[in-house]
């Protein structure tokens, strides 16, 4: 009897951890900062974005019309946003810099002029 | 043999026209012993005689772009055309590496500007043309229009004992060539030796160059490791609408002008790249006619230029610099 009042208060304990555990690491999921940016011939909203270095931030992508890239070589970055669709990315950015991102993915006549900025300061 | 030997009896010139450039192979002493050993030595690597032969590399007509910077359409590529037609030595071959149109979503417009190139570059008067689509020509519908006019985008031939290799780096809509070209690529050299002359002819730079202007090829590692086990390969592009000339490991890289308008040289520019501003006093500038002098008079309808106007700027090579690399390791 005694050994099950044990076991049972063991398995508790094991199932609040496990709660709170999760919820904390659902509260710093929730904590990361995200940034919107919008792709749409032949441009993406916002054309300067500013990210602190060492801070962990996901980049919400949406193309609002054909599929377009997200590149920056610097940041390891090289995504592809599909037409009409959301890509999410999580980086956290190590080096300080203002680093130009480009559309990679041809997306019509003006695609070589679709370009934004990061800064990372 | 030593490389100064070779440049005794070697002479192979590439000689920038402006509208492209002009190559050239060639033995400066047309003599049997060493040099016959060495010709036959490099007939031997590709199943055919390396004879002597020119070509020209065009790039970048974008034929259907009007508007700034260059208002000026096809003139450039047209004039491109009458200087090709008359350069004393007739070229064996021109090889256009690129935007040879200007894309458009109008499927009926974009046949319309492919009919135009071709009804203009048909007017060269050379044995052979051979193409490479620009992502201008391919990156909207994967390369579909540009197959039905030009055939595969990507394909070798042999030609004097010279192996051409057209290589796609823009179909797949990003800068890249992927696995299957690769595969492709493997198997395509994979019967020459390491010293077989190869010219390979893409669009974007295999490099990078310039990867925030997109002037790179993501897996251009990966076909220049490919190439690394041939001593003697040459790589033409396009894209960058200027000249340019770079080398990584055995293998040197030429880029060609446009025939629309000019990008200024990276180096030391920050943000993005903008063309060069046309000149009303100098239309070609930048073009790739590199030397070209107004004549003062405008004529209703024409340009104020003259033929006798443009100059041919000599870039002329000997020894181990520039496309004599195509011979610069031969067995002799």
């Amino acid at each position: 009897m005694r050994s099950r009042v044990t076991r049972l208060v063991v398995m508790s304990l094991a199932l609040v951890g496990c709660v709170a555990l999760r919820g904390q690491r659902l509260a710093r999921a929730e904590d990361i900062p995200v940034v919107e940016i919008t792709a749409k011939r032949f441009a993406f909203s916002p054309d300067k974005i500013t990210l602190k270095k060492g801070q962990t931030v996901k980049l919400r992508l949406h193309s609002e019309d054909v599929t377009h890239g997200f590149f920056v070589r610097p940041l390891k970055l090289d995504e592809e946003i599909p037409a009409g669709g959301t890509t999410e990315v999580t980086i956290t950015p190590q080096t300080a810099g203002t680093f130009m991102t480009i559309c990679d993915h041809f997306c019509g006549a003006n695609h070589g002029n679709m370009n934004m900025t990061i800064v990372v300061e | 043999m030593k490389n100064t030997d070779r440049r005794s009896f070697l002479k192979i010139a590439g000689s920038s026209l402006g509208i492209g450039v002009l190559y050239s192979a060639y033995p400066a002493a047309r003599a049997g012993g060493e040099v016959g050993a060495m010709f036959a030595s490099l007939g031997k690597e590709s199943g055919e005689a390396v004879t002597p032969f020119s070509f020209v590399q065009l790039s970048d007509a974008h034929v259907g772009f009007n508007g700034p910077p260059d208002p000026l359409g096809t003139k450039a590529f047209e004039r491109a055309v009458e200087m090709i037609n008359a350069l004393p030595q007739r070229p064996d071959l021109v090889l256009f590496t690129g935007d040879l149109t200007h894309d458009t979503e109008d499927r009926n417009v974009h046949v319309e500007r492919m009919k135009q190139f071709q009804e203009i570059s048909k007017r060269i008067q050379v044995p052979m043309i051979r193409h490479v689509a620009g992502e201008h020509d391919a990156g909207l519908d994967g390369g579909a229009l540009y197959r039905e006019f030009f055939g595969e985008s990507y394909y070798s031939f042999d030609h004097r004992g010279v192996h051409f290799v057209g290589l796609d780096n823009v179909s797949r809509a990003k800068p890249e060539v992927g696995t299957e070209q690769l595969a492709w690529l493997k198997k395509d050299l994979a019967r020459f030796s390491k010293s077989a002359p190869i010219v390979v002819f893409t669009h974007r730079p295999l490099f990078d160059l310039r990867p925030d202007w997109e002037w790179f090829t993501s897996d251009g590692g990966d076909v220049m490791n490919v190439l690394s086990g041939y001593d003697n390969v040459t790589v033409l592009y396009g894209h960058i609408h200027r000249d340019d000339e770079h080398q990584t490991g055995n293998v040197r890289h030429y880029a060609a002008r446009s025939l629309i308008f000019g990008f200024p040289d990276p180096t030391g520019v920050s943000g993005p790249r903008k063309p060069m501003p046309f000149d009303k006093e100098h239309p070609f500038k930048n073009l790739g006619i590199r030397t070209v002098k107004f004549n003062g008079k405008v004529r209703p309808g024409s340009l104020p230029l003259s033929i006798e106007d443009v100059e041919l700027t000599a870039r002329e090579f000997q020894g181990i610099n520039g496309v004599q690399q195509l011979l610069r390791n031969p067995k002799v």
